[in-house]
């Protein structure tokens, strides 16, 4: 069903999907941002299409949605575990096509990888994806060459338009609620970034572990872990045991997000640590993006969102990296 | 949908010290019958975290398993200031322990186990020894620190009497006395006491602190035996031991899932 709306009309239903519908997408936090006098655009709960944000890209991904900054797994009382009640109602995440590419991602390692994780399904089985339409991307992103350009498995896509919304519904429950002029439109997609890769098919550890780029790295990055936060594919964590201050008998189980480029993410006891050097986890991290996530599961894990670029305090670009490597591999870049 | 990070509670049985460092923990366990030798289970301790520890013995029948624990930070320290009768939470077991049935069987299997290395081997030493499996020869060489430092001395006694045993300190102490036939040197050293006549029947499992499975695969591999028949453990930090948590990853392999135990042919191109 493809269907155009004016935006009062379209805000008017979306405060009716509210009664059922936690309804998430990119909000604009003034001077939250990474530098001082720059602003913030992270995902939070939104009611009307004008709180949207998506003629700048979200600092952060809509992975906090899926897989919280910090969760709460268990609650400890005195010899007990008790899980956390589930949220009742259902989740409508407004995204742009790289970052549903993520999820799929996501997936991969939450819901199969041998095991199936509780706390992802019991979200991941409420959530609505709605495309938000993306024409050009920005100055950092480079979708087009990982391929998440154009997008997958959505339940509604819209474009958003100077006075209308433009509808492609394809989640039969979402349908009853949207009532529009019937309109032929395609949802907008990017056809070409400024950044173009050619990123190697394959990649071997053992041809790369001893590359001199990496000795770049050492010193310029400094482990402080933002490309992985902000990144909408990395989904490591750790888990972390606390008690209450007022009574040490009760406690929770919590797991927060880990990244591999900070210290102590590979630390065992003794003292041994994997990957001291700083450009050994540029390493690590690029061979998961570009490597050996597509050894274990046949795709790119990055999706080319930029976002790693952007947040870097030090200017590593994630993409020149990429372009470094496909140069000494033997590739066409550079 | 079961929650995989659920723990379950049982009883601890027993503690006994075996250093001033490791001690031996039995706890009831309803599910011995699932374990492989080699694998581990994530111990638990509400409000203070858990930690991967292997499953040193078990017996299904009697309902009981046993952990070889060094005491080295949060987790540990907790398990080391309660008795028996008080309450583990464990989950697990986790991970691919060693091919018994598929490789090892009636071969001539060699164990190589440094230190506490020698709690992951410990359950299928004894289960050959004590003809629980069949193999047609079981040769050990197990290296320790010192002689203070030798654990599971009764079981080592046994083990002696029927199988080709190399006991080995890396320094023999000041007025030093061990009564069962110690030698000094590395294990490496000592790869020239085991039969390595019928290279084909061989199957070498190497156990211990990192630098010494390499060396000492090295040395094997020096003797002639070729990569796919040597058997390493691999120790990473880990969290989930469920392959969410990504801190075990090498490459594409996550060593909780696919290890502990690797083939040396897999383990050789784990590169960190
Ligand atoms: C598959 C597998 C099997 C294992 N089997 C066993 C086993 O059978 N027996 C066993 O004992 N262990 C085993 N381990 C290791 C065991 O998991 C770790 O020792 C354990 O996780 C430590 O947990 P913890 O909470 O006590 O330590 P943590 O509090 O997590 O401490 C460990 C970290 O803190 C640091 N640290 C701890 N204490 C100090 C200190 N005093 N000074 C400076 N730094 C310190 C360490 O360097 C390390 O980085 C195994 C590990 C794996 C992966
Ligand atoms: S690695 Fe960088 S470009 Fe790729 S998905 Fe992560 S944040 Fe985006
Ligand atoms: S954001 Fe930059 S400096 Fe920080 S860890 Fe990542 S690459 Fe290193
Ligand atoms: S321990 Fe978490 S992925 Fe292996």
């Amino acid at each position: 069903m493809k269907i155009s709306m004016s935006k009062m009309n379209f805000n008017e239903s979306l405060k009716k999907l509210e009664e059922k519908y936690k309804i998430y997408a990119p909000k604009l936090f003034p001077y939250a941002g990474r530098f001082s006098d720059t602003d913030l655009v992270r995902y939070a709960e939104v009611s009307t299409i004008e709180e949207m944000v998506f003629d700048k890209k979200s600092d952060f991904s809509p992975k906090e949605i899926l897989l919280p900054q910090s969760e709460t797994m268990f609650y400890f009382t005195e010899k007990e575990y008790k899980e956390p009640d589930v949220e009742e109602k259902g989740t409508l995440v407004f995204l742009k096509s790289c970052d549903l590419h993520s999820v799929k991602r996501f997936d991969e390692i939450y819901l199969k990888n041998k095991f199936s994780d509780i706390y992802y399904s019991q979200r991941r089985d409420k959530i609505k994806f709605v495309i938000v339409g993306c024409k050009t991307g920005f100055d950092s992103c480079f979708c087009v060459s990982m391929g998440t350009n154009i997008p997958e498995d959505y339940h509604m896509g819209i474009n958003i338009r100077e006075d209308e919304v433009e509808l492609e519904i394809l989640d039969e429950g979402l349908k009853a609620n949207f009532q529009g002029q019937d309109k032929e439109f395609e949802i907008d997609k990017v056809a070409m970034n400024k950044i173009e890769l050619n990123v190697p098919e394959e990649i071997n550890l053992e041809d790369v572990i001893n590359l001199d780029l990496w000795r770049e790295y050492d010193k310029r990055c400094v482990a402080c872990g933002k490309c992985n936060f902000v990144c909408p594919t990395c989904t490591c964590t750790t888990t972390q045991d606390i008690f209450y201050s007022e009574n040490e008998n009760t406690g929770e189980r919590r797991r927060v997000w880990a990244s591999c480029h900070v210290d102590g993410f590979t630390d065992m006891a003794g003292g041994h640590e994997f990957r001291k050097k700083h450009g050994d986890r540029m390493r690590f991290k690029t061979m998961h993006k570009i490597g050996d996530f597509k050894k274990r599961f046949g795709y790119h894990m990055c999706t080319g969102c930029g976002r790693c670029d952007d947040a870097c305090p030090e200017y590593i670009s994630f993409s020149n990296c990429i372009k470094k490597l496909t140069a000494v591999l033997g590739g066409e870049d550079e | 949908m079961n929650n995989i990070y659920m723990p379950s509670p049982y009883k601890i049985l027993d503690i006994q010290q075996v250093t001033n460092i490791e001690w031996l923990f039995k706890v009831e366990f309803d599910r011995a019958d699932e374990i492989n030798y080699g694998q581990f289970i994530q111990i638990s301790i509400p409000k203070v975290g858990e930690a991967p520890i292997s499953v040193t013995e078990f017996n299904a029948e009697e309902g009981w398993i046993e952990f070889l624990i060094r005491k080295v930070g949060k987790v540990t320290d907790v398990l080391f200031d309660l008795k028996a009768g008080d309450t583990l939470f464990l989950r697990g077991p986790y991970g691919n322990g060693f091919p018994f049935d598929e490789k090892y069987k009636d071969k001539h299997l060699v164990i190589v186990a440094g230190g506490s290395g020698c709690g992951p081997v410990r359950s299928m030493i004894n289960a050959v020894h004590k003809k629980f499996k069949s193999v047609k020869k079981m040769e050990l060489i197990l290296g320790f620190k010192d002689t203070n430092c030798i654990i599971f001395k009764d079981e080592i006694t046994s083990w002696q009497e029927e199988n080709n045993l190399v006991l080995t300190v890396d320094k023999m102490c000041e007025g030093d006395s061990c009564d069962l036939g110690v030698n000094e040197g590395l294990v490496t050293q000592h790869v020239d006491k085991l039969d390595l006549s019928n290279i084909d029947d061989l199957e070498v499992v190497i156990v211990g602190p990192p630098m010494m499975m390499k060396f000492a695969a090295i040395e094997f591999e020096k003797h002639g035996v070729p990569e796919d028949k040597i058997w390493l453990s691999f120790e990473r930090k880990m969290s989930c031991a469920v392959g969410k948590c990504g801190h075990c990853k090498i490459d594409e392999t996550y060593v909780c899932l696919e290890g502990p135990v690797f083939n040396y042919t897999k383990g050789k191109k784990l590169l960190d």
